[in-house]
């Protein structure tokens, strides 16, 4: 069977392949030889079934997230739906400014049902999201975890605003949006959330 | 224009005072002085490294003038660290640049460290044009590049600097001041791996948890050599990681180690393993001028300088909490 990459990132590699008659993607994390081998297998198996837990879990939450079919933790494979819509890095830079609010918009929306559920998606940068069907899709759980903190919260939309910062630098006052998004859906005191990633910001160490 | 400049370094536990020529577009160091301050016990204590740097720092800028072969009519710019750094210390070293400039008449810039360290690779190592720069020191673990139109942060540690972490434990351990050396030699030695957690949180790190684990293993009564092996390991593996990520993220070919943990042979090794598999240039620029020293903060003053940057007296403030995407970037297109 012949599986074409559709992308090589920095940990996995992306492929397009075939799965009872559907088409699919699987990711494929890869070896890294200049980590020893426990390391190496140890964060492989760890990254696969985190990632798995939590879109299976998303996905029960009503977030949007890749169907799952299939999972190797010795191979370190997850096989799932493939989604056929654009990386929100690709096109934040180039929408209408109407559009790109509105999709910062439903970016905190989406982040926010997340949170609800004490979901911290651990890599919450534009190239993890991808827009299709007028939604949200979040990928790429590897850095995920549950965690009941604000400060995991934070942490988590923290990322996300030094993404904003250095790729979408002209752009960087739409995270404003992504907040409002975020305050309208979070079930939580969106509030504290928001100063606490102000408190990382000015604990940070030179910012 | 053929410019001889001037650096003077005081950001922590290095004076450094260093002469640079500009030689169309990269930099032929003339001389680069430090000497660095070595604690009796415990860490840095700022007001006794700034101590120690103002006793040092007449002495150096003779001394490098000298060996620099010129005279001080000679040189046309004087540069300092303005920052980020412990202030005691920057004080010091600014201070000594203002006199230094007023006496000979002759223009004053402040450059920021982090960005210096990397100016200094595209200075010195050929090749070295556009990297993703893995910075590692005691107080500084960041990942830097330029990216439109900025140079960005684009992951740095959460709580301490990989350096500090070393040395912490080192001191626990009573390795000695710099215990970094100290525990690359005693790793070598090692006989099994003692999982620590993996701390990365997006593109940041958090070396605090790993150190708690080491000192437990300690107490716990592992052999020293493989807890320093698995801490060099794990911290190693998430620097690399952290700079892969960056490299994918910014598209660079490019990888270029500064700081004094640069040193280290095994993170070396690793992340030209990680360049080597992405088809990407590995660059580290010589000891001298990857640890803290002055003729890197001459080299980036002369950049800026040479690019139209000017600075009078008021703009020499140093500053403790420089940011390096605060750096107009005057020098690239």
């Amino acid at each position: 069977m012949t599986k074409k990459i559709l992308y090589r990132g920095a940990e996995a590699e992306i492929r397009l392949s075939e799965y009872m008659g559907k088409t699919v993607v699987q990711k494929q994390r890869v070896k890294k030889a200049y980590r020893i081998e426990e390391i190496d297998r140890q964060l492989i198996a760890y990254r696969t079934k985190e990632e798995a837990k939590l879109i299976a879990e998303a996905r029960s939450h009503g977030v949007s997230v890749p169907l799952l079919y299939d999972v190797d933790l010795v191979k370190g494979a997850i096989t799932m739906e493939y989604l056929d819509g654009n990386r929100v890095k690709d096109i934040l830079n180039v929408l209408e400014e109407s559009e790109r609010r509105s999709i910062c918009l439903k970016i905190g929306e989406s982040i926010a049902r997340l949170h609800n559920h004490d979901i911290i998606h651990g890599d919450l940068t534009t190239s993890n999201m991808i827009f299709l069907n007028d939604r949200i899709h979040f990928i790429d759980f590897g850095l995920g975890c549950k965690n009941i903190e604000l400060e995991a919260k934070g942490v988590d939309l923290h990322v996300l605003m030094e993404a904003f910062e250095s790729t979408h630098s002209k752009y960087s006052h739409c995270f404003k949006d992504v907040l409002k998004g975020y305050s309208k859906q979070f079930q939580g005191d969106a509030g504290a959330v928001v100063e606490k990633i102000e408190e990382i910001v000015r604990r940070g160490r030179y910012r | 224009m053929m410019m001889i400049c001037l650096g003077i370094e005081g950001t922590a536990h290095s004076i450094g005072v260093g002469v640079i020529k500009d030689m169309r577009g990269s930099c032929h160091v003339l001389s680069n002085l430090i000497k660095a301050y070595q604690p009796q016990k415990g860490g840095i204590h700022p007001r006794e490294a700034a101590n120690h740097h103002a006793a040092h720092i007449a002495d150096l800028i003779s001394d490098s003038v000298r060996k620099a072969g010129v005279d001080f009519a000679d040189i046309d710019l004087i540069s300092f660290s303005q920052g980020p750094g412990l202030g005691p210390c920057l004080r010091t070293a600014a201070t000594a640049a203002r006199a230094l400039a007023l006496t000979l008449e002759k223009p004053l810039i402040g450059v920021n460290h982090c960005v210096a360290h990397l100016e200094i690779g595209r200075g010195t190592v050929n090749g070295c044009r556009d990297p993703v720069l893995l910075y590692v020191s005691g107080a500084n673990t960041q990942v830097i590049a330029f990216a439109e139109g900025k140079y960005r942060v684009f992951g740095e540690t959460l709580d301490v600097g990989i350096g500090n972490c070393l040395d912490k434990f080192g001191r626990q351990m009573d390795l000695g001041f710099p215990c970094g050396p100290k525990i690359e030699e005693l790793a070598k030695k090692a006989t099994q791996y003692l999982g620590l957690p993996y701390s990365i949180k997006g593109m940041d790190l958090a070396f605090s948890g790993l150190l708690t684990a080491a000192e437990a293993y300690m107490r716990q009564g592992k052999r020293l050599e493989d807890v320093c092996y698995s801490l060099q390991e794990t911290t190693f593996a998430m620097l690399t990681e952290v700079t892969e990520r960056a490299m994918a993220h910014t598209e660079k070919q490019e990888v270029l180690l500064g700081g004094g943990v640069a040193s280290n042979k095994r993170l070396r090794e690793m992340v030209q393993i990680m360049a080597n598999d992405r088809g990407a240039d590995f660059f580290v620029p010589s000891r001298d001028v990857c640890v803290d020293n002055g003729a890197m903060i001459a080299w980036l003053g002369f950049l800026m300088y040479d690019s139209g940057v000017r600075m009078n007296l008021d703009d020499s403030l140093i500053n403790q909490r420089f940011r390096t995407d605060m750096v107009e970037v005057t020098w690239r297109d």
